[in-house]
């Protein structure tokens, strides 16, 4: 972020009230020029609705959106220097590929071998050339998508908005798209916004992430950041899977009841009579449930304290068989205390 | 298990049976769905029609009066003098004319209905458009014509506004207009859009329902304000409705009869000449003839229509 420059987006204690529902509260967010930046969260948590307030589709009951330090809190949609992606794709049925992509231009009234020839390299960029002529529902969901990116980044925008743009294809086509996205932001340098509820996906793909909760931004930071140093149990639970440990287990553990979260794939598992690593933790129990997942196993045990715990372990020198065998087997878990991250219970 | 599972199955209910009988053979469950309305479209509907344009080749001995039993193009013939082309004409013009005025006063309607009304208000609003149609269709065009009549409200509410010098002047355009309201093209055309409204109210709000929402904010989003957003998406995706409301107002005023007898003067409409020719005339094979032209006339407007896209959007 240079200094001088304002950020691409700022929201300004906005929120959004339908009734009595706050579907966003009080949000306030920064947004660096060139970044891509996703809202995360579970459905109604007011992620969708931030977008829309950003695209000017809704307008916020209070608070200032500013774009490039502009401020466009009342400007409708066709006024503002942002465009979007939209979950189902919103392609014009009545216009053929080349015709949906241009639109954007033939509205600026920009001639049209111009708008042809603008057309052409974007549909080079988004890897589907010479489909021009196809009409929206002759081509695959993959190709819808790829169809939608490139009507919306024609206009050069200075944030580009997606609103869950991969939610319809396959995990397949979702992973290659992942990857595909982001090096398409990183070509064209245009600030990303992108609104999931799929925590891997935006692990993946952004260069931050805003969690959102109850119409409330909970915390925003690199993947690594909010994976390694969640702030509340709703983080810790919701990016990744969490062990929250409290109370008196906490106490026996680290010497203090304050709730910790440790991450599943931190834990090995080890028979009873080995002893634990020094200065590791350990706790005993037994294995009620196994779950094959060929890469990764995930185990969950039955603590003889009576909570339960998730354990995932890499498939490296074991098979089904083995794993599959540990069904019922009492166990030890050991792990490094460092990887125990005390999470704010009130936040 | 228990000993009733293992003992002899108990027969099943006849009823029963006869269902699985019917649910295992598909081409069943299709002659007992279709059979019944498709007896009631071939037999009754095809079968007049086809009687109708049997009789239009016969002709009317015109020294007694008697049908002639004889394939003959006379009858036809008769269609082109002068007199039964300005019928069609007329007609056709009259149809037209009323098809483009209930388009535009449809649309903002079917517009609000569909993107604006709330459910309480949609609901209402199908009322509103529907209940007219609960009453007799006679009785309504009678009722028009005494609010259109010399002494009727419409004349004492433009009285009361100064405003009868504009009626009084377009009452004087030739053609259309008459001595009064209840006696004229103008009152007739009135009249047709608005028995013919909710026929093309309905199918534009259909079609304009079925237009995501998504779509046209996608348009603002690209920078088209409101009205182009109308011109580029709106308007094209919910043509197929308009075209399919057309249908509906074209034809009906190509075939009514009960509009132009209230209204008209003794220029005459297909409806009418179709009503005095099997009348006091009896020449059953001219208007039977005459039957035919609503008709081809239609039959070249769907060809149109399809080509337009009418029918894609069903």
């Amino acid at each position: 972020m240079s200094s001088g420059s304002p950020p691409a987006i700022r929201l300004d204690r906005v929120s959004r009230q339908f009734g009595d529902v706050k579907a966003v509260d009080d949000v306030s967010l920064d947004i660096p020029d060139g970044e891509f930046f996703t809202l995360l969260g579970p459905s109604g948590s007011g992620k969708t609705t931030s977008l829309r307030l950003i695209a000017g589709f809704d307008h916020p009951s209070a608070g200032r959106i500013l774009l490039h330090g502009e401020d466009v809190t009342n400007l409708p949609p066709y006024e503002r220097e942002v465009n979007t992606v939209f979950q189902d794709y919103a392609l014009f049925p009545h216009m053929s590929v080349g015709e949906n992509i241009g639109y954007g231009l033939m509205i600026r009234s920009l001639p049209k071998p111009e708008r042809a020839k603008q057309v052409a390299e974007m549909m080079e960029l988004v890897r589907m050339p010479g489909l021009e002529d196809r009409r929206p529902s002759q081509l695959s969901g993959g190709q819808r998508q790829r169809v939608a990116l490139a009507r919306a980044l024609i206009l050069r925008p200075r944030v580009l908005l997606l609103d869950e743009p991969l939610g319809a294809l396959d995990l397949k086509l979702r992973q290659q798209m992942q990857v595909e996205l982001k090096s398409i932001q990183e070509q064209v340098g245009i600030t990303f916004i992108y609104v999931t509820h799929d925590q891997e996906e935006a692990l993946t793909m952004s260069d931050r992430i805003a969690v959102f909760n109850l119409g409330r931004v909970v915390q925003i930071g690199s993947p690594a950041e909010l994976y390694e140093h969640p702030a509340s149990p709703f983080v810790a639970g919701f990016v990744g899977v969490s062990n929250l440990i409290s109370g008196e287990l906490a106490r026996k553990i680290t010497a203090s009841p304050e709730t910790f979260s440790v991450r599943p794939e931190k834990i090995s598992l080890q028979a009873l009579d080995q002893p634990a690593p020094n200065g590791f933790s350990s706790v005993e129990g037994q294995v009620r449930d196994v779950v094959y997942l060929g890469i990764h196993t995930r185990y969950l045990i039955g603590l003889d304290s009576g909570e339960d715990l998730t354990v995932v372990e890499q498939n490296r020198d074991t098979t089904s068989m083995d794993v599959m065998s540990a069904r019922g087997r009492r166990v030890r878990l050991v792990w490094d205390p460092v990887h125990n991250r005390r999470v704010d219970v009130n936040a | 298990m228990t000993a009733t599972a293992l003992g002899p199955a108990a027969p099943r209910p006849l009823l029963h049976r006869l269902g699985t009988f019917i649910y295992l053979r598909p081409w069943l469950v299709l002659s007992l769905l279709l059979g019944p309305p498709l007896l009631w479209m071939v037999v009754i509907y095809l079968g007049s029609i086809a009687s109708l344009i049997v009789q239009s080749f016969f002709y009317l001995d015109p020294f007694t009066g008697q049908v002639i039993r004889e394939f003959t193009l006379s009858t036809y013939r008769e269609l082109f003098v002068p007199a039964h082309l300005e019928i069609f004409l007329r007609t056709a013009l009259m149809a037209a004319a009323v098809t483009i005025a209930t388009a535009v006063l449809a649309f903002p309607f079917a517009y609000f209905m569909a993107r604006f009304a709330s459910r309480r208000t949609k609901a209402a609003l199908y009322l509103a458009v529907l209940l007219p149609l609960w009453s007799s269709y006679l009785v309504r065009v009678y009722a028009w014509r005494l609010i259109l009549a010399k002494e009727g409200i419409l004349n004492w509410f433009l009285e009361r506004l100064n405003l009868l010098g504009v009626l009084e002047a377009a009452l004087r355009i030739p053609v259309i207009g008459g001595p009064s309201l209840s006696v004229s093209f103008l009152g007739m055309f009135i009249v047709f859009v608005y028995v013919w409204l909710p026929y093309m109210i309905l199918p534009i709000q259909a079609a304009l329902e079925r237009v995501p929402q998504s779509l046209l904010e996608a348009s603002g989003d690209l920078g088209a304000r409101p009205r182009r957003t109308l011109r580029h998406v709106t308007l094209p995706l919910a043509f197929p409705g308009v075209l399919a409301g057309s249908i509906f107002t074209f034809s009906l005023t190509l075939g009514d009869f009960v509009v132009p007898y209230s209204l008209g003067n003794s220029s005459f409409f297909i409806g009418q000449a179709v009503l005095s020719f099997t009348g006091t005339a009896f020449n059953i094979p001219l208007a039977a003839a005459f039957t035919v032209v609503p008709m081809v006339i239609m039959g070249f407007y769907l060809i149109g229509a399809r080509e337009l896209g009418a029918f894609e959007a069903l």
